[in-house]
Parts: structure tokens; C-alpha cells; sequence
């Protein structure tokens, strides 16, 4: 970059001309390189003084990867809608509201006729198969009533639709079912594990787990934490799922016609694809694993209870993960969704705020995202099209 | 060539396709009949595209009908359209980039259910377009030009198309490979007795292939007839041919 022909004092000045320029170019960006830097010494600091207790950080560690295994679960009916109608449907949150509430009343109805109790897999299965039709009910409704006849009209014009069905939903629930708390009845679900150090005593006298509702003292890396089974549990139910997913649209037929969908609608059409069903087909998949993982969501001790506005936040916390891992990615919200709840749980501790605070984070991690990385962390896709 | 094909197999009569207020097709009436090379030429802006779309039912016709083998199928939708078996090769190929050439001739397969129907049909693509099978698990966004129009091609003959719609095949390719699609076209025709609509901006070359052909002029059609006939019209000559 040097010009050779300049001297000393005029080269200070042209370099340092454009230093000042790149900053008057750049000030957002440099501003969110300075917090990132603030926000990672300090990070450093509080683990390096033990200011963040490490098992605290562990235990919290793996909370987040289960609540953050819920985020992935909604992030995807976020990016899989944006990925084909280049809209965020804001009322996915609703969606997976809807599922939740509806869950509700299955597996009370599933209590009271003693399933619960004797076929717990069973019952959990039911409620949670009742929430996704739900969910997909709603969704199904939305697209026809609210998205489809808005079709080629500017993206601005679905996307205040979206939110508007959103509060139609919160509000259509307040009505019918008021605004009650509803609270799933606590789960347990035991095995019995021979030999098992952690375990506790389970109905009958032997050692066991409480799959569901237990919490357990946990020796890990020579840290004492405390574990709960669901967590692990959720990960993996919800990692299942987004496999399943990963594998229909990469293998069948249809999955591989969504991406052609995705790519271009008339030559898609030209196919002899038919565009609205495969639409319709994407918003069903995004409910389906939004409905699940409400009931998921809920059966989590200690993540409240069923009302109708228990949607905006996981629904946000969502569209922020989709947006983090580049929205219309796939693996991109999965791991988007993970990534955030991690944070959203190690991070209070770690930068030692409080944990009401864990929104801030949240949200403060969004706006880093936008101003550092606007695709996203796999945001080729968005990139391409822009 | 079947001599007794007197009745159009595809028959569009006074169709009218608008785009907002603007009236891109005025009343074009054609036929295509069973085996023949029909071609429709015509400069930019001429309503080429917009009439193979309509019939496509991309943009729906405002007026007009348009019947295949007899039956109406004006107001089907696009993915029913295909399923009848009309097929089009879109303007600019419009290969999906993003999915693999195997993908890609899947897609074209799309409304079909017969596994061993589809397998071989895939290897009459291939031993056509050998380049295809090379390349089959690249994705479509990394073929060059004259891939990306065998492959579009191939998606189209996934299909078994009754009638194939082409959408300027030539365009953007060199003058060796334009030669060798027109060469791919004609065998289609002579050997599958394909039946073929096409739409060519290179008219000398469509005149050579076709047996009959329209001439599109800002949204009406000006001429109509053999295609040697209308090779030797002095308008068109002079209008189209650039002789």
C-alpha cells in the first residue's frame, strides 16, 4: 500500500487519511468488533479469576444444549418458510404456542385416564403427536387464510400480515381458553439402573433414574453438578427430528422438489410440481416440529407453563437463532438454535449479570450478527441471492 | 413422418396474455400436429416466450383456448399441464443450481411413478448427452452453458413429453453447439418422433429444421406456413434471416 514516491510525513498522511476514512465508513461494524473484543476479555477475565464458577458454566452448559435443541427445532419452521417464500412468518411463534396449549389438554386427558402414570412413553408420545397435528392445523389455516392470497404482493405486505396473525392467534387463545396459566402435571418416568451411583430410590425400593422429572448430582470433569435426564433426552429427540428432516429434503422426492421450489417457482411448475402443495407441504414440516417441541419445551421442569403468549419469546429467541446460522440454512438453524441457547444459559454466569438478563444477550447477540455478519454464520444462500 | 396427422395435436386459438395492463399476446391462433418441428420466430419483444407460457399456463391466457389431443386445457394449472404431457424447455434453461444433474432429471421425472420407466429413460439421456452422465453429481450451477441447455433438455425428455415446448435453445451458446442442439433437436424428431414446438430467434436454423413455422410480430401472427416456403418470402428475408 505504500507509495513509494512520498515521504515519510506525507505518507503518515495519507495513511493515516484513510484510517480516518475507513473509520467514518465502517464506525457500526468497528463499534460491534470493540464489544465483541469487550465481551470476550471479559468472558477470559471472569473464568481466569473464577469470577464464573466453572460447574456452574458446565451444569448451565448442558441446559442450554436442551433448550437450545427447542430454539433449532422452531428455527427451522422459520428458515424452511423463508427458504421457499422469502418471508418470516412471525407468527411461528403462535404456531408453537398453539402446540403447546393444545398439548395441555392432551396430556391432561392422557393423566386422567392413568396412561401417564402406566404408559408414560406412550402418553408422552400422544401428547406429543396431538400438539404437532394442532400446530399444523394452524399453520395450514394461516397459509391459506393469510399468506396465499398475498402472493407476489410486495415481501413487506406478508411479513406485517405475519405479525398480525400473530396477535390475531395470542388473542384467539386469550378468548377461547382465558388467560390461565396452564401447567403441565409433573411426569416421572422411571428405570431402573443396577449399580448406579447417582441414582436415587424409585417407586418398588430399587435404584433408578426418573427419566422425566429427576435431578441428579453429577461428578464431571471433577465438577459437582447437577443433571436432569430430560435435557439429554430432548437433545436427542430433537437432534432425531432435524435429521429426519435433513434426510427428507436431501433424499425423497418430494424434499428434493421443495429445494427446486426454493430455487425457482416456475420451472419448478414447469416440472410438473405443484408449487402451493409443496408450500403447503413446507409450512406442515415447520409446525410439525414446532408443535413437538412446545410439549418438549414444557415438560422441562422449571420452563412455566402453557399460555397463550408463552410463544413470543421462544419464537423470537428462534428467529434469532435462524437468522445467526444464516436464515434459509438448515443446518444453519440447528446450529444457530443450539449455539444461542448455550450462550443464553453460560452467559449470565460468565459475564457474572444477572440471569433475567439472559435476553439482553440474546438480542444483543442479534444485533452483533447484523451489524458483523448480516448472512449469517452459513450465509452463502442469502449472499447469493441478494 | 405421419401423413394422416391432419388433426393438431396442440391447438391454440386466439389466446390473449396480458402482463398487468400490457397485452403481450393479441389473439395468436396455432396448431402443432402430431410429430412435426413447428417453429415460431420473430424478433425481441414479439411474444415468443409469453405464447409457449401460456400455454405452459405460467401466464395464464386472459382469452382464448387451448386444446391438446382434443381436450381443453386453458385453465389447468401448470403442474397439470405437465402431467398431459406438455413439456417446456424454459428460455435460459433455468437449470435448478443447486441440484445435482442426477436431481435436476429427477425433477423432469417429477409426475412420473414408473421406477423402471424412469431408469431407462435416464439412459437414453445419457447415451444422448454422455457429458450428462460425467457430471451427474455435480451440482447444476457449475455446468457451463452448453451443459446446463443438454441438461435442461434431458429434464425435459425425463418426462415423455407429448408435445416439447423449446424456448430459444440456442441462445448464449457458441456456434458449434448451437449446431449440435438444432442437430439434437432434429434427431429427437426424426428418430423419437417427438413432437416439437420451437420457439428461435435463429430463424435460418429453425426454418431448416422445421416443418412449418409462424411469424411472430408484436404480439400477432404476420406469416404462416411451410417452412420452405417461408425461407424463401422475401419479408421474412429480409426481416429475419439477415441475408
Amino acid at each position: 500500500m505504500a507509495l513509494p514516491l512520498t515521504g515519510p510525513a506525507g505518507g503518515n498522511a495519507i495513511t493515516f487519511g484513510r484510517i480516518r476514512r475507513y473509520i467514518a465508513r465502517n464506525t457500526l461494524q468497528i463499534a460491534g468488533f470493540i464489544f465483541l473484543a469487550v465481551l470476550i476479555v471479559s468472558a477470559v477475565y471472569n473464568l481466569a479469576t473464577g469470577i464464573a464458577r466453572p460447574h456452574t458454566l458446565l451444569q448451565n452448559f448442558f441446559f442450554g444444549l436442551s433448550t437450545g435443541s427447542i430454539y433449532a427445532l422452531i428455527a427451522l419452521g422459520y428458515t424452511l418458510v423463508y427458504g421457499i417464500l422469502f418471508m418470516i412468518n412471525f407468527a411461528h411463534g403462535e404456531v408453537f404456542m398453539a402446540g403447546g396449549y393444545i398439548g395441555y389438554f392432551a396430556i391432561i386427558f392422557a393423566n386422567d385416564r392413568g396412561w401417564l402414570e402406566q404408559h408414560t412413553v406412550f402418553a408422552l408420545f400422544f401428547t406429543i403427536t396431538i400438539a404437532a397435528i394442532f400446530s399444523v392445523l394452524i399453520a395450514v389455516i394461516l397459509e391459506r387464510v393469510a399468506y396465499r392470497p398475498l402472493r407476489g404482493a410486495p415481501r413487506l405486505v406478508p411479513l406485517i400480515t405475519a405479525i398480525g396473525a400473530s396477535i390475531a392467534l395470542q388473542q384467539l387463545f386469550l378468548r377461547l381458553f382465558g388467560a390461565d396459566s396452564r401447567r403441565y402435571p409433573n411426569v416421572h418416568y422411571y428405570i431402573e439402573v443396577p449399580g448406579c451411583q447417582v441414582c436415587k430410590e424409585i417407586p418398588g425400593g430399587a435404584m433408578g433414574l426418573d427419566l422425566v422429572g429427576g435431578i441428579y448430582k453429577v461428578t464431571l470433569f471433577g465438577l459437582d453438578i447437577r443433571l436432569r435426564p430430560i435435557w439429554f433426552i430432548v437433545l436427542f429427540l430433537a437432534c432425531s427430528l432435524m435429521i429426519a428432516l435433513w434426510f427428507y429434503i436431501q433424499r425423497t422426492k418430494r424434499g428434493k422438489a421443495m429445494r427446486a421450489v426454493a430455487e425457482d417457482k416456475n420451472t419448478a411448475a414447469l416440472m410438473g410440481i405443484d408449487v402451493d402443495g409443496i408450500i403447503v407441504t413446507t409450512f406442515v414440516l415447520g409446525a410439525a416440529l414446532a408443535g413437538a417441541a412446545a410439549v418438549l419445551f414444557l415438560i422441562i421442569p422449571g420452563n412455566g407453563q402453557a399460555t397463550p403468549f408463552i410463544g413470543f419469546f421462544p419464537g423470537i429467541k428462534a428467529f434469532t437463532a435462524a437468522v445467526l446460522g444464516g436464515i434459509g440454512n438448515i443446518p444453519g438453524a440447528a446450529v444457530g438454535g443450539l449455539f444461542l441457547g448455550v450462550i443464553e444459559a453460560v452467559g449470565p454466569p460468565l459475564w457474572n449479570i444477572d440471569h433475567q438478563l439472559k435476553e439482553i444477550i440474546v438480542f444483543g447477540l442479534l444485533i452483533l450478527v447484523l451489524i458483523l455478519r448480516p448472512t449469517g454464520i452459513f450465509g452463502e444462500i442469502l449472499s447469493k441471492r441478494a | 413422418m405421419p401423413d394422416a396427422a391432419t388433426d393438431a395435436l396442440l391447438r391454440v386459438e386466439g389466446i390473449h396474455t396480458a402482463y398487468g395492463q400490457i397485452l403481450a399476446v393479441k389473439g395468436i391462433s396455432l396448431e402443432v400436429r402430431e410429430g412435426e418441428i413447428v417453429t415460431l420466430i420473430g424478433g425481441n419483444g414479439a411474444g415468443k416466450t409469453t405464447t409457449l407460457n401460456t400455454i405452459s399456463a405460467i401466464t395464464p391466457a386472459s382469452q382464448g383456448c387451448i386444446t391438446l389431443g382434443g381436450e381443453e386445457i386453458t385453465h389447468l394449472r401448470a403442474h397439470d399441464i405437465v402431467k398431459r404431457g406438455v413439456i417446456q424447455v424454459p428460455e435460459g434453461r433455468k437449470i435448478f443450481g443447486r441440484l445435482t444433474v442426477l436431481e435436476n432429471l429427477q425433477m423432469g421425472a417429477f409426475t412420473r411413478n414408473d421406477e423402471a420407466g424412469i431408469t431407462a429413460d435416464m439412459e437414453q439421456v445419457f447415451a444422448l448427452f454422455p457429458r450428462l452422465q460425467e457430471r451427474s453429481s455435480q451440482y447444476g450451477g457449475t455446468l457451463s452453458g452448453g451443459e446446463q441447455q443438454m441438461l435442461a433438455i434431458g429434464r425435459a425428455l425425463m418426462a415423455r413429453p407429448r408435445v416439447l415446448l423449446m424456448d430459444e435453445p440456442s441462445m448464449g451458446l457458441a456456434p458449434m453447439l448451437v449446431q449440435q442442439i438444432f442437430n439434437v433437436i432434429e434427431t429427437l424428431n426424426r428418430e423419437n418422433n417427438t413432437t416439437i414446438l420451437l420457439v428461435e430467434q435463429n430463424a435460418l436454423y429453425a426454418l431448416n429444421i422445421a416443418d412449418r413455422g409462424y411469424v411472430l410480430q408484436s404480439g400477432y401472427i404476420t406469416h404462416a406456413g411451410a417452412a420452405a416456403d417461408l425461407r424463401e418470402d422475401e419479408a421474412i428475408i429480409e426481416a429475419y434471416l439477415g441475408v
